[in-house]
């Protein structure tokens, strides 16, 4: 006998946690990290429902938490991929020193010469 | 058949010219046979209309129906308009033969002689219709073929100007003309002429206000002071065209729709006093200004503003008849006397008098042809001016109101002053010592140029017999048993035209090589510019029309074009700002979502309410 | 308070304070082993709360693959290695929005849950979630193996060389 209510807070609080980490965190790594937490409280979430919800599939929870195991794993990988070519390309992973590539279609534009940059005439 | 004919009569030269407007440019004989087919066929019409028709003929097709408004084709033939018909023909006809000459080395001659053909088409509309609208419509191609054919030597740098001052001058005009059929039309609830001067079917008030803004149209077309700034400029076209357009045929058009629409002018006496004082001035005006020119055309510009002057002096006092008899010899020597004008630049090479001099031997043909055409002018006796301007004055004299007494006296110092003028021209052109190298060595024109001349001193000399046959008057409108005979009070004219000629001769005699208005001494530049009246209005309409265009322009550029660019630069702008924020990196884009998961789940939560 | 309460609170303990470790901590590495602990924690409250499997399949995958995965990321990406003051950028969003939703979260799960008790009746054992797998989440499944290949794949493209150089 157990009182679920300990652990879908406990679940609030690293969900919170999580968020936190990734709105502050500069490092590209640390952000993945702080998203494995959200992933991890909605993982708890879903094995603490196996107990409290009657379903009328058993163990739907359970399921469900190792199909989040999985894309997890595969989110990391592909997303690990994608920052060792940032960090190929720009030498660095901070996140907030990205700049974006170009100003958007219409920043060459004036008077004379109106259309998006690279359109046909 | 009378009434196909009359239809024919526009017809058969606008073919003309539309087959001409097909030819290449270059081919001159193409262009000048169908301009002189065009003509011929056109005077043939003419004359056999002039022998058919017998009182009123009158035909209309109906072309549009508006409801309470009909628009109608159809011609409405008397004899008047019969016999203004042919001498158009005739000078039309004139006009072709002589140009095939004059412009021989022109590289435009089809687009030229088209330009004619259309042009008498036009003129023949004018004369022949029996709706306003397709007067309207034969009157505005008339102003469409000056302006083509006063520009059309592209090498003179005056004449694009003077081609468009004369639309514009004449276009001022237009809009009262056209101001005038409308409502005439609209009121008498049909355009057809008929139906128009049906009586009864205006009030007096209409009619005026339609015969007032008619006045600036034929002000306008006829060269009549105020409008009458554009007729000596117009003289930058080919002596041809002076001849056709702006002596004979065009600028009586004013005259002749006076007399077609007569019947409303009479019954408002506003409009005849205002026609009364336009006359008066303008003759006066005219007859100065040609005293002191010393361009050769331009002494005959002034001189037909003079004239068309008189006619709209006859006009007031409600001689139509007289009116009309004047318009056609004014027809047969001013185009007289312009082609030979025409000569004697082709031969000597320059328009101005100062450059002529003794050019009597060796031109006889012109210098004779000359003297008839200008001895017409003045109204000697028993020449063709005589008869008509002295009718004129007949009537102004017989007349009752001080609108005769104004015509009258102002019609006698022009006389004098016109017999100064004319016999100013003919001495300084003819007699005395050539005065250049080029007039040394005059010539008389080539055939093709000299017959048209002679064939015109023919109804210069001998058209005022006319006014003998019985019933010409009657032809010419005047009412049953009036005719043109003229009294003993003829020889108050032929008195002061004497005085007239003897001051110029005075002036001339002892010193040959200077110009005789030196008598007008600090009045001759006044009279050279025409009192600056040309300054006048460039003061008064010119410039103020060009800044207010100025304005308009820049208004429209920075408002309206600035009002449609900025939206589209404002979009942009907008658009540019709503990607910069998409543009936002990792950081934001994700506190973004986060954010607005949080506050959509506190929405959520509160709206639905907390489940148990 | 039953023994399952206190061994979860204890665990739960753990894992929040670890996983506040990872998020504020100053070095990098230390965050990935912060990361650890946290994981190991919430495998142990998968265990509390009966579910074998995905506990186990929690330890393997996350601690042990997806953990490493991040470590050699932060070795590759030449992470400082000690303390580095400039890893975290403002906190005031992070706090309000993070805390917010915790906050808020844990409201709403009390708010609805109360005290009340529940008695876990049987364990997920490899046996019954494999079962509940391959019966009634069979279709899901073969998805996801195709996502996982799809997602291999991907990582490879990515990480090409000659990918974003610009000439």
């Amino acid at each position: 006998m157990m009182h679920p209510v300990i652990p879908y807070v406990i679940a609030a609080l690293l969900f919170g946690l999580g968020a936190y980490g990734v709105l502050t965190r500069r490092n590209a790594v640390l952000l993945l990290m702080a998203v494995e937490l959200m992933l991890n409280a909605v993982n708890l979430v879903l094995v603490t429902a196996d107990t409290t919800v009657r379903a009328a599939l058993p163990y739907t929870g359970g399921v469900f938490a190792l199909f989040i195991i999985v894309l997890a794993a595969a989110e990391v990988g592909v997303g690990l991929a994608v920052v060792l070519q940032l960090y190929r390309l720009r030498r660095s992973v901070q996140v907030d020193e990205l700049p974006l590539a170009d100003a958007g279609p219409y920043a060459g534009a004036d008077d004379d010469d109106p259309l998006p940059v690279g359109a046909s005439r | 058949m009378t009434g196909a004919l009359g239809a024919a009569l526009p017809l058969v030269p606008f073919l003309c010219s539309l087959l001409g407007f097909l030819l290449r440019p270059t081919s001159r004989f193409a262009g000048g046979f169908y301009g002189i087919t065009g003509a011929l066929a056109a005077l043939i019409i003419a004359i056999v209309l002039a022998l058919r028709v017998d009182g009123l003929v009158q035909t209309s097709h109906e072309v549009a129906n508006f409801g309470s408004l009909e628009v109608t084709f159809g011609v409405r033939l008397n004899s008047a308009a019969a016999i203004v018909a042919i001498a158009v023909g005739v000078v039309a006809l004139a006009v072709q033969v002589y140009s095939t000459s004059y412009l021989r080395d022109d590289d435009r001659y089809a687009p030229y002689a088209a330009q004619v053909s259309l042009f008498t088409a036009a003129m023949l509309l004018v004369v022949v219709a029996g709706d306003l609208v397709m007067l309207l419509v034969g009157w505005e191609v008339m102003g469409i073929c000056s302006y083509l054919l006063i520009g059309h030597d592209r090498r003179l740098p005056e004449a694009p100007g003077a081609a468009v001052k004369a639309f514009l001058v004449t276009r001022v005009g237009d809009i009262g003309f056209l101001l005038g059929i409308v409502i005439l039309g609209v009121r008498a609830g049909s355009f057809r002429i008929s139906d128009v001067l049906a009586p009864g079917v205006l009030d007096p008030t209409t009619v005026t206000v339609v015969c007032l803004l008619l006045l600036a149209g034929v002000a306008g077309k006829s060269a009549q002071f105020p409008l009458h700034t554009w007729l000596p400029d117009a003289m930058a076209g080919p002596t041809p065209i002076s001849a056709l357009i702006h002596a004979a045929t065009m600028v009586a058009a004013g005259v002749y729709v006076v007399t077609r629409l007569f019947p409303l002018f009479l019954s408002s006496s506003v409009a005849l006093d205002v026609l009364a004082v336009m006359a008066a001035v303008t003759m006066l005006l005219g007859a100065l200004a040609a005293t002191a020119q010393d361009d050769i055309k331009r002494v005959l510009a002034w001189s037909t503003v003079s004239q068309l002057a008189y006619m709209m002096g006859a006009l007031a006092v409600g001689a139509e008849a007289a009116a009309l008899f004047h318009l056609l010899t004014h027809a047969a020597f001013k185009a007289l006397l312009f082609l030979s004008a025409g000569a004697v630049i082709h031969s000597v090479g320059t328009n101005l008098m100062s450059r002529m001099g003794g050019l009597r031997k060796g031109m006889p043909v012109t210098f004779w042809c000359t003297t008839v055409g200008l001895g017409a002018l003045v109204g000697l006796p028993p020449l063709a001016g005589f008869w008509s301007k002295d009718e004129i004055l007949h009537v102004a004299v017989e007349g009752s109101g001080w609108r005769a007494i104004v015509v009258y006296v102002a019609g006698i110092v022009t006389v004098f002053v016109t017999a100064f003028y004319a016999s100013r021209m003919w001495l300084r052109t003819f007699f005395g010592e050539a005065r250049t190298a080029d007039a040394a060595h005059p010539h008389d024109p080539p055939r093709l140029m000299a017959w048209p001349v002679v064939l015109l001193a023919v109804p210069s000399a001998l058209l005022g017999f006319t006014a003998l046959i019985p019933g010409f008057a009657q032809a010419l409108g005047a009412p049953a048993g009036e005719s043109f005979v003229v009294g003993p009070e003829v020889m108050v004219p032929v008195v002061w035209v004497a005085l007239g000629v003897a001051a110029a001769w005075w002036a001339w005699r002892h010193r040959p090589a200077d110009d005789p208005a030196r008598v007008l001494g600090p009045l001759q530049p006044v009279f050279a510019n025409a009192f600056y009246l040309d300054a006048v209005q460039d003061a008064l309409v010119v410039r103020p029309v060009t800044a207010l265009a100025r304005t308009v322009r820049r208004l429209d550029e920075s408002l309206v074009d600035g009002a449609v660019e900025a939206t589209g630069r404002g979009t942009l702008s907008l658009g540019a700002v709503v990607a910069s924020v998409h543009r936002a990196g990792l950081p934001r884009a994700v506190s973004a979502v986060l954010g607005g998961a949080a506050i959509l789940g506190l929405a959520a939560v509160a709206i639905v309410g907390v489940w148990p | 308070m039953t023994t399952a309460d206190v061994l979860m609170l204890a665990l739960g303990a753990v894992a929040v304070g670890s996983a506040a470790a990872v998020v504020a901590t100053r070095h990098v590495v230390r965050a990935g082993l912060w990361l650890v602990v946290a994981l190991g924690a919430i495998a142990g409250l998968y265990l509390v709360l009966t579910a074998e499997l995905v506990a186990w399949v929690q330890v393997l995958i996350y601690v042990g693959a997806v953990v490493v995965l991040l470590l050699f990321a932060v070795m590759l990406t030449r992470a400082p290695i000690g303390a580095s003051a400039d890893l975290d950028r403002s906190r005031w969003p992070g706090l309000l929005i993070g805390g917010g939703s915790g906050l808020g979260l844990a409201a709403l799960l009390v708010d609805a849950y109360h005290w009340s008790t529940v008695e876990p009746t049987s364990v997920g054992t490899a046996e019954v979630i494999g079962t509940q797998v391959f019966r009634a989440w069979v279709l899901p499944f073969e998805v996801l193996s195709v996502l996982l290949l799809a997602a291999l794949v991907g990582a490879i493209v990515v990480s090409r060389p000659d990918v974003g150089v610009r000439r």
